[in-house]
């Protein structure tokens, strides 16, 4: 069985498949993966790192959550929940990594609270103490909106992933190599959805020539390096997220080329430092509706 | 577009990882091949059921006639000399 407590446990336990018709055979992605914090590693850093991270992946996640039910089409509605599950998933690692190399950045509960770290990081912070970039955060428009800023989202974090993998966190680098190719497919989505609206009828083509401009003022903000990041670079954990624009760059440059779409050159969005927890009104909305339930019940088990 | 202005179905078969051959899981609608690859990825393998896929358009497939089920197969109901039980099977030749 599934250990709801641990949010490990679903990966590292041997379970008994044979009930599924198909057999489960999943793989363990910390498998000998040693979760103590390395030498000279600062454990604060570390767990604001993993918010990030963590965040980005949390937020995206629910805005594909929030398509369910209003996908053009019942299978990309299922792939739209696939994805915002896999980041889900990585969030999740990411957020009890941060809870167990700084069990300060942990939100106080009601003693006896059985909500685990993960959860009251998700659940129990206030807007202005999530990390996400803004990118992330803005509302959902329609499935045109929802397919550009997933290629620059996945575009990115997949160069970033890729680079993590090496990181010298081992925690980090397991769920870098393990999100790495869940990302790959994301971009994979993404990039033919560009390129198939782009081809199809007027009425699609419009939609995503007029998405594209409408995320492009986010990208600036996923190359603009957090003063946390940088000193994590240095100690060999964390990626220098500046160096992650020319991979970017080629990627969609080739995805927009296909689509004959030009790459917008427009001005980034200003004041946006969703690293430092400033944030647009939108995500206090959608954290409104994401946190309701835990908040309302604080001694609840799920 | 929608499914019902067009996009033609696709039958979808999985091949298990413990399987040895792909076997029907159910059908979709996609306006084309690839398309229909990844459509079946997302809904028919998201639980780790598979490790290989085929789709094929549903109108591709000859079947047999449900109103031609007796004739065609109720004849091979009593023909236990069909199956070769009078063979020792090696202990090492599996799946048969």
């Amino acid at each position: 069985m599934i250990d709801h407590d641990n949010a490990y446990g679903g990966l590292v336990e041997a379970r008994d498949d044979a009930r599924w018709a198909f057999g489960t055979g999943f793989d363990d992605p910390l498998a000998g993966v040693d979760t103590t914090l390395p030498p000279g590693v600062d454990g604060g850093a570390l767990a604001v790192y993993c918010l990030m991270l963590a965040d980005d992946a949390l937020v995206a996640s629910q805005r594909l959550a929030q398509w369910s039910t209003h996908a053009p089409e019942l299978e990309e509605e299922v792939a739209l929940a696939n994805i915002g599950l896999d980041l889900l998933g990585q969030a999740r690692l990411l957020l009890a990594r941060a809870a167990a190399a700084d069990a300060s950045v942990v939100p106080a509960l009601p003693a006896g609270s059985p909500v685990p770290p993960e959860d009251a990081l998700a659940f129990f912070r206030g807007a202005s103490e999530f990390r996400n970039v803004v990118l992330c955060e803005i509302a959902n428009g329609d499935f045109a909106d929802a397919v550009a800023r997933l290629l620059i989202f996945s575009t990115w974090r997949l160069a970033l992933l890729q680079r993590l993998r090496s990181s010298a966190d081992p925690v980090l680098a397991a769920v870098a190599a393990k999100g790495a190719n869940e990302v790959t497919y994301h971009r994979d989505y993404a990039a033919r959805w560009v390129v198939t609206l782009a081809g199809g009828t007027d009425l699609s083509r419009r939609r995503i020539a007029a998405a594209i401009p409408r995320v492009w003022p986010y990208v600036a903000e996923l190359f603009t390096g957090h003063p946390t990041e940088r000193s994590l670079v240095a100690t060999g954990v964390g990626v220098d997220t500046a160096e992650l624009r020319p991979d970017f760059d080629k990627v969609i440059g080739t995805v927009l080329h296909a689509a004959g779409l030009p790459v917008p050159d427009i001005a980034d969005a200003v004041g946006m430092t969703g690293r430092d927890g400033a944030h647009s009104a939108a995500l206090d909305a959608m954290l409104a509706e994401m946190q309701d339930v835990a908040r309302t019940h604080p001694m609840g088990r799920w | 577009m929608s499914a019902e202005a067009g996009w033609p179905l696709y039958e979808v078969f999985v091949r298990g990882k413990r399987g040895l051959n792909h076997v029907h899981v159910g059908s979709l609608h996609a306006a084309d091949d690839s398309m229909a690859l990844r459509h079946a990825r997302d809904v028919y393998t998201r639980r780790n059921e598979g490790c290989s896929l085929w789709v094929v358009r549903s109108d591709a497939i000859a079947a047999s006639s449900p109103d031609e089920k007796d004739p065609w197969f109720e004849p091979s109901h009593d023909k236990v000399y069909r199956h070769p039980t009078f063979y020792d099977i090696p202990d090492d030749v599996p799946h048969m």
